[in-house]
C-alpha cells in the first residue's frame, strides 16, 4: 500500500488515464472535443473540481457514514461543479457558452465519483491531491490530443490558427459525433499496442 | 436508532454548508455574470443598432419596473443628446421565443434600429430574421405607436420569404416593445435626463 505520492500522482498519466484506461467520462471527452480551446477548458475544470472534491472528501473520510457516502460525495461534487460553473460564466464567458450544458454534467462524471469511492474515501489528504491532480492532467492531455487530431483533420486548424493553405479541404466527418467514436476508438487502440511489450 | 439520527444530520450538514456557500458566491459574481451576459449575447447588437452613439450603452443602463418584471433599459447618445433608449422584448417565432432589442428616439418616438439578439429558428432559413440586414432595416424610422405585422397579415412589413413565422415573431416582439415604451415613457423620459 505504500506507494510513494509521486506514483499516484503519475498513474493518471498513463498507467490509468481516465478516458482511454478506465474508460470513463466519455460522454463530455467525445461532445467538447471539437476545438482544442474547448477541449483544454473542459479539461481544466474537471481538474479542479477533481482536485478540491478528492481531497474535502479524503479530510472528512472518518465523519461521512459509509451509509451515505454517495449522497455526501455528489453534494460535495455538486457543490465544486457549481463553483466553476458561476466562476466560468463571470470571468470566461465565451467558453461557458461553448461547453454550455457540459459544465453542469461534470456532476454526474464517472471519474469524479470513481475517485472518491475508490480513492479519496481511503486514503489521506496529500494521496489523495496527487491522485486527482494526476487524473485530471490526464484527462486534459487526452482530451487536448483528441480535439487536435479532430480540430486539424476536421476544421484544418490548431486552437483557431489554420495549419493548411487555403486549397486544404476539411473532413467535416472529424467534427461531428461520428468522428469522435472514430478518433476515440483509434487512439484507444494505439495506447493498447504501445503498452503491449 | 442512534444511527439513523446521524446519518440525518450529517447530510443536513453537508447540505447546508454547500447551500451557504453557493449562495454567497452567486451574490459575489452576480453582477459581473450579468455584465459578461450583457457584453457577449446583447453587446454585439446593442452597438450595431446603436452605431455612432458617443458613450457605451452596456454601462449607461438603467432597471425600471414593469409591473412585476424588471426591464433593462440602455441609454444612446448621439451628438452629444441623450435622447435614445435600447431594450429587449420577445416574440413568439417558430421554434421558440426570439429576443429583439429595440432602439428608439425618446423626441421623435421613431425605431432608431432592431436587432435580433437570441432565437432558435431554423438554421438557414428562420435565422435568417436574425442574419439578414434588409429585414431588420425596414424597421428604422418607424413611428413606434403603431401596430407592427408582417405584409400577409394586413401590415407594412416585408416577410423574409420561407420564413413567415419567425418574421411575425419579429413583429410580434417589437409590437411589445410598443406596448412597453407607451406604457413606460413618462418613466424613461425622467431617467434618460438624470
Amino acid at each position: 500500500m505504500a506507494k510513494s505520492v509521486v506514483q499516484e500522482f503519475t498513474k493518471g498519466l498513463w498507467n490509468e488515464i481516465p478516458p482511454f484506461r478506465l474508460v470513463l467520462g466519455l460522454c463530455p471527452s467525445l461532445a467538447v472535443t471539437k476545438t482544442v480551446e474547448n477541449g483544454i477548458g473542459m479539461g481544466v475544470a474537471v481538474t479542479f473540481v477533481l482536485v478540491c472534491s478528492n481531497m474535502l472528501i479524503s479530510l472528512l473520510r472518518s465523519i461521512i457514514p459509509k451509509q451515505v457516502r454517495i449522497a455526501c460525495f455528489i453534494v460535495v461534487i455538486a457543490t465544486f461543479v457549481t463553483v466553476v460553473e458561476l466562476l466560468m460564466q463571470a470571468f470566461t464567458y465565451p467558453l461557458f457558452l461553448q461547453l454550455g450544458i457540459f459544465i453542469p454534467l461534470i456532476v454526474v462524471n464517472c471519474i469524479l465519483l470513481g475517485r472518491a469511492e475508490a480513492f479519496a474515501a481511503k486514503n489521506g489528504i496529500i494521496p489523495s491531491f496527487a491522485d486527482g491532480l494526476g487524473m485530471g492532467i490526464g484527462y486534459t492531455l487526452s482530451l487536448t490530443a483528441l480535439a487536435a487530431i479532430r480540430e486539424i483533420l476536421g476544421s484544418g486548424t490548431f486552437y483557431n490558427i489554420p495549419v493548411f493553405g487555403p486549397s486544404f479541404k476539411p473532413f467535416a466527418f472529424m467534427v461531428q459525433a461520428p468522428g469522435a467514436f472514430i478518433c476515440l476508438g483509434l487512439m484507444l487502440c494505439i495506447m493498447n499496442m504501445l503498452s503491449r511489450k | 436508532m442512534r444511527e439513523m439520527i446521524k446519518l440525518f444530520v450529517v447530510i443536513t450538514i453537508f447540505s447546508a454548508v454547500s447551500g451557504g456557500l453557493l449562495t454567497a458566491l452567486e451574490s459575489g459574481t452576480k453582477e459581473r455574470i450579468e455584465y459578461q451576459q450583457l457584453k457577449f449575447v446583447k453587446g454585439p447588437t446593442i452597438k450595431h443598432i446603436m452605431d455612432g452613439c458617443s458613450n457605451d450603452p452596456l454601462v449607461d443602463r438603467f432597471k425600471l419596473l414593469d409591473g412585476k418584471i424588471e426591464r433593462s433599459f440602455f441609454v444612446g447618445v448621439f451628438n452629444g443628446k441623450r435622447d435614445a433608449v435600447a431594450f429587449e422584448t420577445y416574440g413568439k417565432g417558430f421554434g421558440g421565443d426570439i429576443g429583439v432589442i429595440v432602439a428608439i428616439n425618446v423626441e421623435t418616438d421613431k425605431i432608431i434600429g432592431i436587432g435580433v439578439t437570441t432565437h432558435s429558428e431554423t438554421p438557414g432559413v428562420g435565422s435568417r430574421a436574425q442574419t439578414d440586414p434588409a429585414f431588420g432595416a425596414q424597421f428604422k424610422g418607424l413611428a413606434i405607436d403603431q401596430p407592427f405585422r408582417v405584409k400577409p397579415d394586413g401590415g407594412q412589413i416585408d416577410a423574409i420569404s420561407g420564413a413567415t413565422f419567425s418574421s411575425r415573431g419579429v413583429c410580434g416582439a417589437v409590437a411589445a416593445s410598443s406596448d412597453i415604451y407607451k406604457r413606460l415613457k413618462p418613466k424613461i423620459l425622467e431617467k434618460i435626463k438624470s
